[in-house]
């Protein structure tokens, strides 16, 4: 397939940018700035990034507890993002949601989850009133290998597929759900081979080269919009970083996350293979990453100067008051 | 006498009752090898084994039915759920299935499974991590509800929650589990239904759970210095209540704030309430006051969650309203 050099670029600039807010947030919590607990998607970048770009504004996705990635990748603010995580008032859910629960209706983002496996059939309702609607957007569920135990998975997956659903279950195999090897949890080889028991095509991408991921999910997304029903993606792909930051690691070894790292991660994947084909220079490439940590320092600086919410806010959104609209902020 | 964590003091229940008895055994995410989010279950997968320590899918549904359906045919499991939030997932199971069987059948099924679970707030886990959801067990038939607030009460009521034959909800506190305090060597039995009186008093009695017993017993520090004698009485199962032990407290006061961290709104506090008045209302000299989350989900901010849930102070100004 041909990419053009804006596409090249734009992959480049997503993930980079996936990545540096990532590291960002990685040194932030460490630095004791940022409360709660935090998933890091470092190591996933060409998931989010390769499916995304298959994607309209208007189209939905529904996400994780290690969110930011995909929240990024559909084209969220990240001053707001980081304000967010924060815990101010200027962030995406006004200081009440914190890294776990960023959404931005807006660009059609419904949400991350702290509830493992909550988000399929949110996805499920978004392309059933999609449907409904006459419209053609497409819903896509972004979930962990661990998530595809839950229950909620194999009646969400039924449903969709019974009712030729516009949505693409897209799973994010990073071998690990917290502390466990998928293999030990999972019955099947490969996520995917579930869709059998849904008669729907179960695909399996190198969830590590962002170029595969975008040519599965454009499939999977056309026969989606085409009314063809849903596909279940699975992108092997691996956790750089701990379950959340400050995790022990004490189910694997340095060495299989070094080795990882040198042989293939999905940022320096898209450098060999553009640099090798002359499609983008070191210099390009060395812009784009100045851009955006240029862009990610300022989001910082716009997070740490907002203010906390006030004590007052505590209700505010708790009920819809009559007249408000219904996506408002 | 030693003293342990409210984690270990868990661990050691659990450890003495595998040891005695080979039907025990837990299930739960990571609470194999890892030892359990919290690290409650630390080492018990070394001692007793995969088999017995048991790693799961993330499958709620599976975890709790697999504990009623083993425990109906003759084990004795002590399923973990990682937050007590997502207990909403299994409900089925716990409230259908666990609750009811052996009534429905006609006393056929004997159903002993500990279904422990870790609640409440304040580390700024935001919304989906953070409730208190055990009014929702006190409500159905069939469940017990303990909730230990020392860690020598968390070793004997999970011994005799384990040895009780019914289906035990089990909730614990994320921030109890560092607290440390004495407790008693071997099997030490806390039997369900029998509150404690945490202090002595004579001015006001507060009945806390869980967390709110240190805010009480803190409270109660700071009114004695402005001369206000507080009772803490701590009922440590909410299903079986200890009624008297509550009634002759506020027989003796006349004056009686009810703590939890819960949302005050249909909390068990209601119900500890509505005995009260149903049972001793000509001794009291005051309205019943309770104390608990405000009406909304816990936020991420420190600010608002600060805000929204209880803490000392508003025990110390509930208490003063009433004397
Ligand atoms: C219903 C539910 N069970 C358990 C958890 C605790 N938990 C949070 S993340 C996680 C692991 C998820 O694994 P996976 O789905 O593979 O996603 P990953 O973290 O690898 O991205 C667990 C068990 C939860 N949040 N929700
Ligand atoms: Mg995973």
């Amino acid at each position: 397939m041909e990419f053009s050099q804006e596409q090249l670029e734009a992959f480049y600039r997503t993930m980079y940018t996936i990545r540096s807010f990532e590291e960002k947030i990685n040194d932030l919590f460490l630095a004791g700035e940022i409360p709660g607990f935090v998933h890091l998607y470092i190591g996933e970048e060409a998931v989010a990034t390769g499916v995304m770009a298959n994607l309209r504004k208007t189209d939905y996705i529904t996400s994780t507890h290690r969110g930011h990635g995909h929240t990024i990748a559909k084209g969220a603010d990240l001053k707001r993002m980081m304000a967010e995580i924060f815990g101010k008032r200027t962030g995406y859910c006004r200081g009440k949601g914190g890294s776990m629960h960023i959404a931005d209706f807006s660009i059609g983002m419904l949400g991350a989850n702290g509830v493992v496996g909550g988000g399929f059939n949110l996805a499920v309702g978004a392309a059933l009133a999609a449907k409904l609607m006459g419209t053609d957007q497409v819903a896509v569920c972004f979930f962990g290998d661990g998530a595809s135990n839950r229950g909620t998975f194999h009646e969400g997956l039924n449903m969709a597929a019974v009712w030729k659903l516009p949505v693409v279950f897209v799973c994010e195999n990073n071998q690990y759900a917290s502390t466990t090897p998928y293999r030990t949890t999972t019955s099947v080889e490969n996520i995917a081979d579930r869709a059998i028991g849904y008669g729907i095509p179960g695909v399996v991408v190198d969830g590590n080269d962002v170029f595969a991921v975008y040519e599965a999910a454009q499939a999977a997304v056309e026969r989606a919009r085409s009314g063809g029903g849903p596909t279940l993606l699975e992108a092997k792909t691996y956790r750089i970083k701990g379950h959340f930051v400050g995790d022990p690691e004490l189910y694997r070894t340095r060495q299989e996350v070094e080795e990882h790292l040198e042989n293939d991660d999905p940022l320096k994947n898209f450098r060999r293979q553009v640099l090798a084909a002359s499609r983008l220079s070191e210099r390009e490439l060395a812009e784009i990453e100045a851009q955006v940590r240029e862009e990610i320092e300022e989001a910082v600086d716009f997070a740490r100067k907002s203010p906390f919410p006030a004590p007052e806010e505590l209700f505010e959104d708790l009920y819809v008051e009559s007249g408000e609209a219904a996506c408002g902020k | 006498m030693r003293e342990l964590t409210y984690a270990e003091a868990v661990r050691e229940a659990l450890r003495l009752e595998m040891r005695r008895d080979p039907s025990v055994f837990i299930l739960g995410e990571d609470v194999g090898k890892f030892g359990g989010c919290f690290g409650v279950t630390g080492d018990l997968w070394q001692e007793f084994g995969e088999d017995r320590v048991r790693d799961t899918p993330i499958s709620e549904t599976a975890i709790i039915g697999a504990a009623v359906g083993a425990a109906a045919t003759g084990m004795r499991p002590v399923p973990e759920i990682m937050f007590c939030d997502f207990l909403t997932v299994c409900m089925d199971q716990l409230v259908n299935q666990a609750a009811k069987m052996r009534y429905m059948f006609g006393g056929k099924a004997k159903i002993p499974m500990v279904v422990r679970a870790p609640v409440g707030g304040g580390i700024s886990a935001a919304a989906q991590h953070s409730q208190s959801l055990e009014a929702w067990f006190t409500h159905v038939p069939g469940l017990k509800v303990v909730m230990p607030s020392t860690p020598a009460d968390a070793k004997g009521l999970l011994i005799a929650s384990i040895r009780d034959d019914n289906p035990v909800m089990f909730f614990e506190h994320k921030l109890l589990y560092p607290v440390k305090g004495e407790v008693p060597e071997g099997e030490y039995v806390v039997p369900l239904g029998k509150a404690d009186v945490k202090r002595e008093g004579s001015d006001v009695t507060v009945v806390a759970t869980s967390l709110m017993v240190m805010k009480a017993l803190e409270a109660a520090e700071k009114l004695a210095a402005e001369g206000v004698s507080v009772e803490v009485v701590d009922p440590r199962t909410l299903v079986p209540l200890d009624e008297e032990t509550i009634l002759a407290s506020v027989k003796k006061t006349g004056r009686v704030v009810i703590a939890h961290e819960a949302v005050t709104r249909s909390g068990f506090g209601a119900e500890i309430a509505a005995i009260i008045a149903e049972k001793a209302l000509d001794y009291l000299d005051a309205p019943i006051k309770r104390v608990g989350a405000k009406p909304a989900p816990v936020p991420f901010a420190g600010v608002l969650e600060k805000y929204v849930l209880p803490g000392t102070d508003d025990i110390v100004a509930a208490v003063k309203e009433i004397i």
